[in-house]
């Protein structure tokens, strides 16, 4: 049961649940908002490319490229739109704005395209598979891999080299002063949603090619795949969105080998269970940040 | 304490109750079938905000758990009234020993509000501890778990597909009875020495825990008071719609309820009543414009999610100038607006000090 094949997939369902876990937390970890409209950063990316690829003859490459781009955009439009103008206001009325641009971003798509799920025409490659040691291996699940590893490896550059990556550590650790420091909150809190936004993107090219086709409601079980993830790995540490993200793709490839069929269909619910018994005894995650939440009881 | 300072002191429900009477007895006269149906749903509606209104207004909570428990309430409600026959019709796969109960719809609302209230009562309390981001993912979890049993423990409530052959029982009436004693009860248990405590930690969690408030049991308390009222919501919903499915208790219902909350004002009472009642009139102007166009065939594709679109932009709007909501924490009585003491929860903007102790 447990061969290359397993890995392989088992590799790249948990590299792609660490892009969408690093995405959430990279927000999280300086807001403290929860975004609920995360998934739809998802939805667009996959309108974009159905949109794109049926009607230009764009090269796929590039209608990938500007799928990232929009859902980068549509990420910071959002901040810009909805997140700023309450964001000195509180927890509660953020959390509820995240939930209604969800609705909004949402019903957008039904209205605009059309409540029915529309096909997406997928490059050759996602189709063929490469023989390795003698397993048929999926060259998407290889190209989500190694997407991946270049991804994690672009941000852990950005964020330790550069100086909007330091900056984004130190709001993240501790927003009010940084702050203090000159560091101007609007960049920094813009670019956490436009690194959150090319993450969505990506990952909507890769959820794409697993099921080909796109609907407006696509964002819902990545956004709970991401909330999962985040929780087991600790909210407040990037790091931990992407030990979350393998360790949610282990758990549920495993569970799909070892639960009855009867209770397979219950997967999710154990899921999250596992989650409000994490954030009940171990709040912090597997990967404990720095500083903790301050938290009342 | 004289009748009329015993009068004065329940100014607000019985103002809002005669609000709720005035609006049915309007509605039964104009005898549209299509505005009794609108009017009744509004009602239930209103039971259900009121429901978490409770929890979230006094607690400063955000709980996305309650339509969870307004779908146990329904389906629960629902395996009570419905007759044997009609059980064995409409789930092949339900368990032999459901198939004879019946009882009359009474009994059977307070069934289906019993178990949504003894779920929430055993699953809640540890997570009364949390706060913030961490209460928001465990009631949102909670939600998705029931959502999950729901659909798919089909020897109980019939898997995806809708459950149909649900007697009607709800009409115009039975709802707005219960709207009105629901209305008395949550303002009962805002007044009470619950919901003051309750209030107390919302605005300053450490200072109520210094003068002894036990923040976890009152939170407790209260979750479970709102979890009987969403039950009772969602078994007089399932006995007015008559066949539905767990998808009507999801994220799109508890969007709708939300938004009603928080464009009214999630803390006062009042707030959760005109809320409902704004958002519903809202809803079915737009639905008939969207219905409207979509016969007009102005667009190929139908013309769909229009009303919550509009919906989502009007909370937006509203979380952006107006975040206490349109009541804010004031409550209506007779004969005008009075104002209560500030709430300093967290829509609005916390404030650090007590505003104003008098408590007209």
């Amino acid at each position: 049961m447990i061969n290359l094949e397993f890995i392989i997939n088992t590799l790249s369902l948990g590299s792609l649940y660490a892009m969408l876990a690093l995405g959430l937390v990279i927000v999280y970890g300086i807001l403290r908002l929860v975004n609920f409209a995360y998934g739809e950063l998802i939805m667009i990316g996959g309108y974009t490319l159905y949109l794109l690829t049926g009607f230009t003859p764009l090269p796929w490459l590039f209608v990938a490229f500007l799928a990232v781009i929009v859902s980068m955009l549509t990420s910071l439009a959002t901040e810009l739109v909805a997140f700023r103008p309450v964001r000195e206001k509180s927890l509660t009325a953020m959390l509820i704005t995240s939930f209604a641009v969800s609705t909004l971003l949402q019903n957008a798509a039904l209205l605009i395209i059309s409540p029915r799920a529309r096909a997406v025409t997928l490059p050759q490659i996602f189709q063929k598979s490469v023989l390795i040691a003698g397993t048929d291996v999926p060259w998407r699940n290889i190209l989500t891999i190694l997407t991946s590893i270049f991804m994690l490896a672009l941000l852990t550059l950005l964020l330790k080299r550069t100086v909007l990556g330091i900056a984004l550590r130190a709001a993240a650790d501790n927003f009010r002063m940084t702050r203090m420091l000159g560091v101007p909150a609007n960049t920094v809190i813009s670019s956490a949603f436009a690194i959150s936004g090319i993450m969505a993107g990506i990952v909507s090219i890769f959820w794409i090619g697993r099921s080909a086709s796109v609907t407006p409601t696509l964002g819902a079980p990545p956004l709970l795949v991401a909330f999962v993830a985040t929780v087991i790995g600790g909210m407040r540490s990037l790091t931990g969105a992407v030990v979350g993200g393998f360790v949610y793709a282990i758990i549920i490839s495993l569970l799909g080998i070892f639960l009855p069929p009867d209770l397979l269909e219950f997967r999710e619910a154990f899921m999250f269970v596992f989650v409000i018994i994490i954030l009940l005894f171990r709040p912090e995650g597997l990967i404990r940040s720095k500083t903790s939440v301050e938290r009342v009881g | 304490m004289n009748l009329a300072d015993r009068l004065k002191s329940f100014s607000t429900p019985l103002t809002l109750a005669t609000g709720v009477l005035l609006v049915a007895v309007l509605t039964e006269l104009l005898g549209i079938s299509l505005l009794v149906r609108i009017v009744t749903v509004m009602f239930v509606s209103m039971i259900l905000v009121l429901g978490l209104q409770l929890f979230m207004g006094n607690s400063g909570i955000l709980s996305f758990a309650h339509i969870g428990f307004m779908g146990i309430g329904a389906y629960t409600s629902v395996l009570f009234s419905m007759t044997p026959t009609a059980k064995e019709l409409s789930n092949a796969n339900l368990y032999p020993f459901l198939i004879p109960i019946h009882l009359p719809f009474l009994p059977s609302v307070l069934m289906g509000a019993l178990l949504a209230t003894f779920v929430a009562a055993v699953i809640s309390y540890p997570l009364m501890r949390l706060s913030d981001a961490a209460a928001v993912i465990t009631t949102f979890a909670l939600l998705v778990i029931i959502h999950v049993v729901l659909v798919h423990w089909d020897r109980v409530t019939n898997g995806p597909r809708t459950l149909f052959g649900v007697d009607y029982y709800t009409t115009l009436w039975t709802s707005v009875v219960f709207c009105v004693i629901t209305i008395f009860a949550v303002y009962l248990f805002k007044e009470s020495r619950v919901g003051l405590r309750l209030r107390a930690t919302r605005d300053d969690a450490y200072a109520a825990a210094s003068i002894g408030i036990n923040m976890v049991m009152m939170r407790w308390i209260a979750f479970i008071a709102s979890a009987f009222i969403a039950g009772v919501g969602g078994a007089l919903w399932a006995h007015f719609i008559t066949s539905f499915s767990p998808y009507s208790f999801y994220l799109t219902e508890t969007f709708v309820v939300l938004a009603m909350l928080v464009i009214g004002g999630p803390y006062s009472v009042s707030g959760a009543v005109v809320g409902a009642l704004i958002v519903t009139a809202a809803r079915e102007i737009l639905r008939a414009i969207e219905n409207y166009v979509n016969i007009l065939q102005v667009f190929p594709q139908g013309f769909f999610g229009f009303t919550e679109v509009i919906l989502a932009i009007v909370l937006i709007l509203i979380l952006v100038f107006r975040p206490s909501g349109i009541l804010g924490s004031r409550e209506i009585s007779w004969p005008r607006f009075v104002r209560k003491q500030k709430a300093t929860g967290d829509l609005d903007q916390p404030s650090a000090g007590v505003q104003g102790g008098s408590h007209v």
